[in-house]
């Protein structure tokens, strides 16, 4: 209603929407992406991938379910701040825990809702990402604010996944009475719904960070490597690359989801590109080129493996692409049990059609301990 | 997989008449079915009884076929063409039974026709309450408590075992026929007798009523290779208890987690996958239980299009009957392009970026004495659907296109404050529950007594109560010192200018006129499958306020044909039909086409239909409004039947053009003593008549023309309200009636002509020349409506004279008028004298019946005589004329159980069928003849 006070969006390319401030008061700048699914809001809030970016949800009603202890994906909200048509005051659920609201004041997050998203979302479907900034302070100066997101550094060349990733190292067993595999998970940003879906599969997880060693990790014995996905430009961490060179070197499994699937490529010599706007949605058509058949996907990537990099490697298989614009979508390395793909097999947000790869992982992980 | 080239020739069948449960959406998709596969270079052959559809069109199909749905027909077609495949899934549950009945008596494999689209165990097993359920079990997929009984004795134990509330229904019956919510035994023992009676297997299903869940649908696609795609999510803003069809529904789905949709999701896959293998369109509905545990059950799958896959076409911009077509001859989804798009995939699951609202539109007044409470039978004869960037916004537009003398929901004077009378309604619901919701929350109850009594979500009813607080806001002010923000929150939120003007005591005009001042303006949004990620190519919209206006306006000329809005009794698929070819004529005129309409039923609707089709309330604001932006040459008004045509005053007075007979026309033939004067004028004789305005008047009146006497308010269609009455009293109740209803209306009292014979004509004219396109006569004498009589393509016995009477009266008429397009004229003949009963200067109902039965485009040629490209004179008319064509009026009498089925001058019917004679020797007109010829009305 109207008792909202006003808050403002400032594009860097000078465009100004004027709207109503949601959570605390403040200012928070980042890359504007846009999100097209019609649910998921929490578990899309809390994706460690969204580290750093403004995100517009492109459906109109957001917050109508509140919030649930059980569908964060990280401990908190990641996003730099969001973007919505309607925002809902209250939370019809009754098992839930509290509005949306009430989650972003303990996050410390801002907002800015009642702008025409459609508009912007087409804005940058033509103009391309870009960063922006939003303001719920009491004294906006449009002007200042500029000057401000044009400060804010390009998301193309920036590391993000050191800032979200695990300090320390933990177990998470497998929730099915069975330990049957050891899964080391390089953690970049990951999912909690990542490590769900592996425990669910008898899998014990050990939760590396970014920075370990490969000494650390085979010390846990594993018998898969699981590479998470994360926040921000995956040619930006040459460590990472080495370190996952090291990792498939060893020719134990390994599994890599969306920046893991990146990093794969890049350790392989593969080059990744920023996309005009990146993939962000719960419907996303991925064709299985092994099988033929469609999966319909959870995607949230801004970076692409480049295909021109893939002409002439006959070492590296395409074996899934993205129906819409024929974008690389899952790779496979030929002679090694290594494999991984660009969209979000584990969903949450987002439709189960793609939880066989981690069947996949677990058929080869089983093949590699024989 | 691609296209099967095995598949040359396709028979499709219809749905037949249109009957409460499944009216034209399947119009709608079988045209869709049609076209998608003459775009692959496949003769098409189409079944249907009905002639007033599009899909039974030469423009849609190869070789049509006007036939009883039958086995017999079938044969007859299979005789006469060489058909590879039958597609029996756009005709609803007529089409798959009919299918199935040839299945069963072998036709199919007889001529060597493939089933496609859908496998008949599918079909057995969706039905087959019992089988289905097994089946559910076995895939573990939960389902409500649930047994089939085939005998009274079996049917009571089960009761015992449930207990109260129980569902009872008869297995094989559409849209919900013989289903009840059953909360006492006596009750019971009623419906478990007649359940099993109208059971064409004696069988009827008894479920533990799940009142109160939540209630969801899921549209699914899959195609050969397996592959599913969810096309839409609907909630129901009713929960479980009220039938799918008479609930009011909301997409995409707005209070489900992506968990507990997910979930959903899963099971309709599993579920779709498990009934069999074929490749097509799928609806499936589940309930929610509402509380922690999120259960899901599922309650039914239906493996067709649907009412539901219409909407859900309309509501997203993806073709389900269009694709489900394509996958039917073998197509894979990713061998296909997204329709809107053109450059994206057709394996997708559409995202919106808006809220759509379907309303259903209820016939209650048309059935005195019926259960007017929802249950699990439906009721509603049409529906309209509002498209908003808010849920309030799309439920305000929804309200506005009901076209039930609201402006909206709320702020227009006509709330109910009996808190007894608003209770009631909240916990049994009719056709006005929302309205009541309403006033209830104005009226300060409770929430927590409304979701009791409603059990519909918080989130809804909190949705309805902020509107109640930005109307309290509104009132504050007056229409002066209205700040900006509030009047565009107003108008963000969907009121019309007329709400708000009644919210703050000034005209609508001054509404209107404050904020154009203001620049608050409509700007309009593409449905496009995607919420814009991508860029569509399909000019589908619907208007908001927001910043950015993506509706190009081009420099070509234009013109706007004004849609028919819901179906209704009096006014159905008829006016659509009329519309389509409108449009379609003048498209072929090179005019670009704008359509407006809000039924998501039809094909009018279609985004294949106009140049550009505004998916809007036909209701005034929005009519100007873009007409405002678009600036056509003109808008066609008398194609929409009485919906478009009683907008023509205000048009005018607005200088719009009229394209077309004029308003003064209009207006003559509406205004029974300028409409008399031209009779009396011209000597054509009309039965003695006179026009009151109270019931004063009324009865002063009655001395002089005398009883019986035709009682009815100007300006109706399908005869609402109309009555014959015998006696000073009844005259008195009926005239007070009507003028409760209908304040400040005209009511006409006709001498009414008893034992006379009715018959009508159509024509086309030019301003000078006329064309008869043809007469048909009534086989019930005067006092039933034409609508709910059979009636005979062309007379079967009226003599030379009296025909030469009606041809020079339809002439004089016509020209003296001025008419330019159709004209339907009304006639009651009494002793060769011929009397003029009506004159209406715009499409009729008759109109796509004479069409079909004589095999010209009829309202292709009027478009272009009204668009003024055309002379009658420039038409070379060779009518097909082999023997006769017997209109057969179709009833939906059997969802209203204890309603008097007598009819009389107010149209009851909801349907019609065609049926060709060769000579009046034939039985079946002989029969119908000797049972209604002497129908005696009252």
């Amino acid at each position: 209603m109207t008792e909202r006070s006003p808050a403002v969006l400032v594009l860097a390319d000078g465009t100004v929407f004027n709207g109503k401030a949601l959570g605390i008061k403040g200012k928070t700048a980042g890359e504007l992406a846009f999100n097209t699914g019609m649910t998921g809001y929490q578990e899309v809030f809390t994706d460690p991938s969204y580290l750093g970016q403004l995100l517009i949800m492109n459906t109109s009603h957001i917050g109508n379910y509140g919030v649930h202890r059980d569908e964060s994906e990280s401990d908190v909200m990641q996003v730099a701040g969001i973007i919505v048509k309607k925002f809902s005051e209250i939370a019809s659920r009754v098992g839930g825990d509290g509005t949306l609201e009430e989650m972003m004041f303990r996050d410390n997050k801002l907002g800015i809702s009642d702008i025409d998203t459609r508009a912007l979302v087409r804005h940058i479907r033509q103009h391309g990402a870009m960063n922006a900034i939003v303001s719920t302070e009491q004294d906006i100066d449009v002007n200042a604010l500029l000057k401000e997101v044009l400060e804010v550094p390009s998301m193309k060349g920036m590391e993000l996944s050191s800032k979200v990733s695990t300090k320390e190292a933990f177990e998470v067993k497998s929730t099915t009475g069975k330990s049957l595999f050891k899964v080391a998970l390089l953690d970049l940003g990951v999912k909690r719904n990542i490590i769900r879906c592996l425990n669910e599969r008898d899998c014990d997880v050990m939760v590396f960070p970014m920075h370990s060693s490969l000494e650390e990790m085979l010390a846990y014995q594993p018998d898969g490597f699981m590479l998470s996905n994360g926040p921000g430009d995956p040619g930006a961490m040459q460590a990472t690359h080495q370190l996952v060179g090291e990792i498939i070197s060893t020719a134990i499994p390994v599994f890599g989801i969306c920046m893991g699937h990146q990093v794969i490529a890049l350790s392989q010599g593969l080059a990744t590109e920023k996309m005009h706007h990146g993939h962000r949605g719960l419907n996303h058509p991925i064709k299985n080129l092994k099988t033929g058949k469609g999966e319909i996907t959870s995607q949230n990537h801004g970076f692409v493996v480049a295909k021109s990099s893939l002409v002439g490697r006959t070492d590296i298989e395409v074996t899934h692409v993205h129906l819409n614009d024929d974008t690389i979508a899952g790779i496979a390395l030929k002679n090694k049990p290594v494999f991984s793909v660009q969209y979000h097999p584990e969903s949450s947000a987002g439709p189960h059609d793609s939880r066989y790869l981690f069947d996949d992982f677990i058929t080869n992980m089983k093949n590699f301990k024989k | 997989m691609p296209r099967n080239n095995n598949i040359q020739s396709v028979l499709i069948i219809g749905s037949g008449p249109i009957v409460i449960g499944q009216a034209c959406e399947f119009d709608y998709s079988g045209s869709q079915a049609a076209r998608s596969l003459r775009e692959e270079g496949i003769e098409v052959t189409l079944i249907n009884s009905n002639p007033a559809t599009i899909m039974t069109d030469k423009v849609v199909a190869d070789n049509v076929y006007l036939e009883p749905l039958e086995p017999e027909s079938i044969i007859k077609i299979l005789e006469n063409h060489k058909i590879d495949a039958v597609l029996p899934t756009m005709g609803g549950q007529t089409g798959l039974n009919l299918a199935i009945k040839c299945q069963e008596m072998g036709i199919w494999e007889e001529f060597g026709v493939a089933l496609i689209g859908v496998d008949i165990d599918a079909i057995e097993i969706t039905e087959n309450r019992e089988a289905f359920r097994n089946l559910m079990e076995k895939i573990d997929v939960p389902m409500a408590p649930q047994k089939t009984a085939k005998s009274f004795l079996e049917g009571k134990r089960v009761a015992q075992e449930f207990g109260f509330p129980l569902c009872i229904r008869a297995s094989y019956t559409l849209g919900g026929a013989g289903a009840a919510v059953v909360y006492e035994e006596k009750e019971f023992d009623k419906l478990l007798d007649s359940g099993l009676h109208i059971s064409p297997i004696h069988e009827v299903m008894i479920d533990k009523a799940m009142m109160g869940w939540k209630e969801y649908e899921l549209e699914l696609l899959r195609d050969n290779n397996d592959n599913v795609v969810i096309i839409c999510s609907i909630e129901n803003f009713d929960p479980m208890g009220v039938h799918t069809g008479d609930s009011i529904t909301v997409a995409p789905a707005m209070t489900l987690s992506d968990t507990t949709f997910q979930r959903m999701r899963n099971m309709a896959i599993k579920m779709m996958r498990s009934i069999g293998n074929f490749a097509g369109g799928c609806n499936v509905q589940f309930a929610v239980s509402p509380d922690e545990k999120e259960d899901i059950i599922a309650i039914e799958i239906n493996p067709r299009v649907s009412r539901s896959s219409a909407l859900a076409s309309k509501a997203t911009g993806y073709p389900i009957a269009k694709i489900a077509a394509k996958l039917a001859i073998g197509y894979n989804l990713d061998e296909l392009s997204n329709q809107i798009t053109k450059t994206t995939s057709a394996l997708f699951e559409p995202t919106l970026d808006y809220v759509i609202v379907k309303i259903p539109r209820w016939n209650f007044n048309k059935f005195p004495g019926a259960d007017r409470t929802l249950g699990l039978q439906m009721k509603s004869v049409g529906e309209v659907m509002g498209i908003g960037r808010s849920f309030q916004e799309a439920l305000q537009k929804a309200c506005q296109s009901l076209e039930i003398n609201r402006n909206g929901l709320g702020a227009d004077g006509k709330e109910v404050t009996d808190q007894n009378e608003i209770l009631h309604s909240l916990e049994f619901p009719s056709w006005n529950r929302l309205f009541h919701i309403y006033d209830a929350i104005k009226l300060g109850i409770p929430m927590k007594r409304i979701i009791e009594k409603t059990k519909i979500d918080i989130w809804f009813l909190k949705q309805i109560e902020e509107l109640i607080k930005l109307e309290r806001q509104i009132e504050k002010f007056n229409i002066d010192t209205i700040t900006k923000d509030l009047l565009f929150e107003a108008k963000q939120k969907g009121y019309a200018d007329r709400q708000i003007a009644h919210l703050l005591r000034c005209l609508e005009s001054e509404v209107y006129q404050k904020r154009s001042a203001l620049n608050i303006r409509r700007v309009y949004k593409l449905v496009d499958t995607c919420a814009a990620e991508f860029e569509a190519q399909t000019p589908y919209y619907y208007s908001t306020f927001e910043e950015e206006n993506e509706s190009v306006v081009t420099d070509r000329k234009k013109v706007v044909v004004l849609g028919s809005g819901p179906n209704r009794i009096g006014q159905g698929i008829e006016f659509d039909y009329s519309c389509v070819h409108g449009v379609l004529a003048a498209k072929e005129c090179g005019y670009e086409t704008i359509m407006i309409n809000c039924n998501p039923e039809t094909v009018s609707t279609d985004f294949d239909t106009a140049d550009k089709l505004y998916f809007e309330p036909v209701f005034w604001e929005h009519i100007y409004d873009i007409i405002q932006h678009e600036k056509p040459e003109g808008v066609i008004v008398q194609l929409g039947g009485q919906t478009a045509l009683k907008l023509a005053q205000k048009l005018e007075r607005y200088g719009i053009k009229i394209i077309g007979t004029s308003f003064e026309a209009l207006d003559i033939a509406e205004d029974r003593g300028r409409f008399s004067n031209v009779l009396k004028e011209n000597n054509i004789p009309y039965p003695e008549f006179g026009v009151v305005e109270s019931a004063e008047q009324a009865l002063e009146l009655s001395d002089q023309l005398g009883f019986p006497l035709l009682v009815r308010p100007s300006y109706v269609l399908g005869g609402q309200k109309m009555k014959i009455v015998i006696s000073k009293e009844e005259l008195e109740h009926h005239v007070v009636d009507i003028l409760r209803d209908m304040p400040e209306n005209q009511i006409l009292l006709d001498h009414f002509l008893g034992g006379a014979i009715e018959a009508e004509a159509d024509a086309i004219c030019d301003g000078e020349n006329v064309y008869i396109i043809g007469v048909m006569q009534h086989i019930e004498p005067a006092g039933i409506h034409s609508g709910d009589s059979y009636a005979v393509l062309p007379p079967y016995n009226l003599g030379d004279l009296v025909m030469q009477q009606i041809e020079d009266i339809t002439h004089k008429i016509a020209v003296e008028l001025k008419t330019v397009g159709l004209i339907n004229i009304q006639f009651a003949i009494k002793d060769d004298k011929v009397y003029v009963i009506e004159a209406n200067p715009r499409a009729s109902r008759t109109v796509p019946f004479i069409a079909k039965a004589y095999d010209e485009p009829y309202v292709n040629y009027a478009t272009k005589v009204m668009l003024g490209e055309k002379k009658v004179t420039d038409f070379n008319f060779s009518p097909r004329k082999e023997g006769y064509a017997i209109k057969i009026p179709v009833f939906s009498f059997n969802k209203f159980p204890n309603v008097n089925k007598e009819l009389g001058p107010e149209m009851k019917s909801t349907g019609e069928a065609i049926r060709f004679i060769k000579d009046l020797k034939d039985p079946f007109f002989r029969k119908i003849f000797a049972e209604r010829n002497l129908y005696l009305s009252r």
